[in-house]
């Protein structure tokens, strides 16, 4: 089959202020997605405050200069909208979706909270947030199988310092620590209109939806641009191995290694590598270890994209009777074979064609996280250009079965790599 | 009428644009709605093949993939005694070698199409679904006809599905809110309920189940007259009609209707009690409240939908008002009724910090018990909004699609059921709401499960004097620790 040819036709504009706009019709169903992303996320903070850009996230939906506390969420819902955000390490996104004829409220809004956030924020808020967002940590962290694991390998991959080291849900002291005026801060030096861009997508006329953009974001101040983050280069000189405990049944392998950031070469290697180990039945090391073996339950591999360093990571989990020792020594077996000969060419078919017709998948929903309206701002902040779903597309095919085994061989050393094991409390 | 409301709308957006263009925003007043955009739902076609397995088809052409379901009505509710966990196992085997393919060969034929093939049993019913690019469907059908139809159940597969979902229950222990989900059902209908047992089955079962067993209740289930197939896509009819006759139209293995199992009645709790599970040095309470509730066939349906989304169904609903946005205490909490063929359970949920659980308790009591009051008009009215003006969104992918004819077919919802949906919710009074209230939540005789770390919860609890407290081990949740045979 051909390459699929998908195209996402868009308007985009920028106002005075600096804010960057996307437009995008889209009438299948009679709803609107008003989806912001904000340049910022956790890799910004500062040491004593981890945490913080999602604790302000969580701030973002507590009113603001118009909107009384608790009436962001009740006058969307009275008018049968949903809305939601989420923070990473270089981003923070935000949507609203709601039925095509209360667009402006959305607009409305979302032009407040950038515009006039402060006027409504207090202490009392920032406390309440607190809690909730402790209370987050302690649900997908604390309280969840595996979780302070998850913490504990981005401390391993990434030195002390670097923006990566800690975790976007941050450090319990560096919650209690935050105060109101780090907010004021925050929201003066990474919430203006110029360090963020909009898409408008779903059913809209174009013209009036750019009519309503302008009226309803024109008023918001510009603010002093952000210098871009510079990064000093990250390499693992060794095998950093730890063991931690967790309240589990079963231990749990993770290999780590760091790779080449988002869209840079190899990075879409590395994703048909992860493929070809871990993706379906027949991959290589599901195969082996879960399917023919039978000496784990599970195991999964992926590129784990990002702006500055991404990670390749693998994770295992044995069965009982079986050790993380048992799954390593298969799994270095795979990776050196996958490193010292070339995949067949019914591997490298059959990953590009589960990659193309994922990205037919990824048109089918407007709003939300992952919707279309998600991705045009993604390719937007990544590439300076919305409609770069072909040129993504266009990274895999090309490859050939000698570059996704050059990739595993130059990014997957055995010997420089995270070895971070989880074993049961009290076992031995 | 809809057609009218929907130019006059576009005619008043567009007038608001042009005044306004030139003058700051009046930031005084959140923008008022326009009217409603034109509902259109899309138009389900209805056909048969050959053999009458009769056919639902949606199509939706905006993007070139096609979702396939072969759906079968029946499901874990429908596992003899015994033999619970018997339709999850046997429709998971049916992936792992069928007609002459293994199970690494039909992995290997869909992966390689670009396709996702998968199935599945729920309470009520068992599916095989098939997503794949339009231009592959051709590819693709065979292999799911042979998956659905012809499965071999071959006995090492078997062996190996039975290690890993011993190993899932095994795991299941580790997980708090599986374990608090896990207790309440079996707290409320008891081990011989097939709603009291996971859908996985037990360790005692999965342990004993063989190829004969998987046969015996594929054999009785999967048959034409127990079985419709949905197309929602891009794809036309005349088109698509061919290619399921000739993958589906001459399966005549199995005549006649499905033998069904009747669910026993269960009891109502006759009293509030609370059940503590202890998970030592847990960070949060998983907190599971309520009791039975109703079936899908409620007369209720709607107005339970309204009075849930109050309690406990949306954002700003009063529990996760309560109990996340004024006190912190959790990071969300809400409620939900699962409906089901037979009643399902009712509950209000949430993980909440260790050292307010007692608190947080109080505070799900003052919630359930101040649902049982009127309903101010403007809350009443949001919540009906809230349900109703969302309801268009629900139908944009085909996966929505497909999920939304599945369940019209399980619960024999009417004809008219989707288009009347946004009136019938609309229709909800606020003596409606009250009356649901009052009949669906009964605080006194609500079943509090609290999984957490007793030592430093149970004091708390105990003070709040809301019933007496027995404690459950894990063991009485999921049975003995499974052993895996290697």
């Amino acid at each position: 089959m051909a390459a699929p040819k998908i195209e996402v036709k868009y308007t985009q504009f920028t106002l005075p202020n600096g804010l960057r706009v996307i437009l995008h019709e889209d009438h299948s169903v009679p709803m609107v997605s008003v989806n912001m992303w904000y340049h910022v996320g956790s890799a910004r903070e500062r040491t004593g405050r981890t945490g913080f850009a999602h604790l302000f996230e969580h701030l973002m939906f507590m009113g603001s200069g118009h909107v009384q506390p608790g009436q962001f969420d009740e006058w969307l819902e009275a008018a049968g909208g949903d809305n939601n955000g989420s923070t990473e390490n270089d981003r923070t996104n935000y949507w609203i979706n709601v039925p095509s004829n209360s667009l402006e409220l959305a607009l409305f809004l979302e032009s407040d909270r950038m515009g006039y956030l402060l006027d409504t924020m207090t202490p009392k808020t920032v406390d309440a947030q607190r809690d909730v967002v402790k209370n987050e940590r302690r649900q997908s962290y604390e309280n969840r199988p595996y979780g302070q694991a998850d913490i504990t390998l981005g401390e391993l991959l990434y030195p002390e310092g670097h923006p990566y080291h800690w975790p976007v849900i941050g450090y319990m002291p560096d919650l209690t620590a935050a105060s109101y005026d780090d907010v004021v801060t925050f929201f003066k030096t990474y919430y203006a209109p110029g360090n963020a861009s909009l898409v408008v997508a779903g059913d809209i006329e174009t013209e009036t939806a750019r009519t309503l953009v302008e009226r309803w974001f024109g008023d918001v101040k510009p603010g002093a641009p952000v210098e871009p983050m510079t990064m000093p280069g990250v390499a693992l000189a060794g095998v950093q191995k730890k063991t931690v405990t967790d309240k589990v049944q079963l231990p749990r392998l993770s290999l780590a290694w760091l790779t080449p950031p988002h869209l840079a070469p190899a990075d879409a290697a590395l994703d048909i590598v992860a493929d070809m180990l871990a993706g379906g039945k027949n991959s290589r090391l599901y195969k082996r270890l879960v399917y023919d073996m039978q000496i784990a339950q599970s195991v999964s591999a992926g590129q784990n994209s990002q702006a500055l360093s991404s990670y390749f990571l693998i994770e295992a989990t044995p069965r009982p009777g079986h050790t993380v020792e048992e799954l390593q020594k298969v799994i270095d077996e795979e990776i050196a074979r996958l490193q010292n000969d070339a995949p067949s060419q019914h591997e490298m078919e059959r990953s590009f064609n589960q990659i193309e017709a994922s990205f037919y998948n990824r048109m089918e929903r407007v709003g939300g996280f992952g919707g279309k309206a998600d991705q045009l701002n993604a390719y937007y902040t990544q590439t300076g250009d919305p409609d770069w779903f072909n040129e993504d597309l266009g990274r895999y095919r090309p490859l050939s079965a000698t570059d996704v085994q050059a990739a595993a061989a130059q990014y997957l050393p055995l010997g420089r790599r995270v070895e971070l094991v989880v074993m049961p409390e009290g076992s031995k | 009428m809809m057609t009218r409301r929907f130019v006059l709308a576009t005619a008043l957006a567009g007038l608001t644009a042009v005044l306004s263009a030139q003058q700051a925003p009046d930031r005084t007043h959140p923008p008022q709605p326009g009217p409603p955009p034109a509902l259109t739902l899309p138009t389900i076609q209805k056909r048969q093949l050959s053999n009458g397995l009769p056919v639902w088809m949606v199509e939706m052409h905006k993007v070139p993939v096609v979702q396939v379901n072969l759906l079968v009505f029946s499901g874990t509710a429908d596992d003899p005694a015994g033999k619970f966990g018997v339709a999850s196992l046997t429709t998971a085997m049916l992936e792992e070698g069928a007609g002459a393919r293994s199970a690494l060969e039909i992995a290997d034929a869909v992966d390689f199409l670009g396709a996702d093939l998968g199935a599945g049993t729920s309470i009520d019913a068992s599916a095989v679904r098939l997503h794949v690019p339009v231009a592959r469907l051709a590819g693709a059908l065979p292999i799911m006809a042979d998956v659905a139809l012809r499965p071999t159940f071959p006995k090492d597969e078997l062996e190996r599905l039975r290690r890993e979902r011993l190993t899932n229950l095994l795991q299941a222990r580790d997980d708090p809110p599986t374990i608090a989900a896990l207790a309440f059902s079996r707290i409320l209908y008891g081990p011989a309920h097939r709603y009291g047992t996971a859908m996985l089955g037990t360790g005692a079962t999965i342990a004993a189940f063989t190829p004969d067993d998987l046969r015996a209740f594929y054999a009785a289930t999967f048959r034409p007259a127990n079985t419709a197939l949905l197309v929602v896509g891009d794809v036309a009819p005349d088109h698509v009609m061919p290619l399921l006759e000739s993958s589906f139209g001459s399966w005549t293995a199995q005549t006649g209707a499905a033998a069904h199992a009747t669910l026993p009645a269960a009891p109502e709790p006759a009293r509030r009690e609370i059940y503590l599970v202890d998970k030592p040095d847990a960070a949060q309470s998983q907190v599971r409240i309520g009791w039975i509730g109703v079936p899908r066939s409620t007369p209720d349906y709607f107005p339970i939908q309204v009075m849930n989304t109050i309690l406990g169904g949306s954002f700003s609903s009063r529990l996760n008002m309560n109990l996340r946005e004024k006190h912190g205490y959790a990071y969300g909490a809400g409620s939900g009724f699962d409906m089901r063929a037979s009643a399902g359970p009712f509950a209000a949920s949430a993980g909440v910090q260790t050292d307010k659980t007692a608190e947080s308790l109080k505070e799900f009591f003052n919630e359930l018990n101040g649902i049982l009051q009127p309903i101010p008009p403007d809350e009443l009215a949001r919540a009906k909004n809230y349900v109703a003006l969302r309801f268009p969104g629900g139908f944009e992918t085909t996966g929505d699609i497909s999920r939304k004819l599945e369940d019209a077919l399980v619960y024999h919802l009417p004809d008219t059921y989707f288009s009347q949906y946004v009136q019938s919710i609309q229709a909800v009074t606020a003596a409606d709401v009250q009356r649901v209230a009052q009949k669906y939540i009964q605080p006194g005789r609500f079943v509090v499960v609290v999984v957490g770390d007793r030592k430093k919860i149970e004091p708390g609890i105990r003070a709040l004097n809301l019933g007496p407290i027995k404690i459950v081990t894990i063991d009485e949740v999921f049975g003995p620790a499974p052993s895996i045979p290697q």
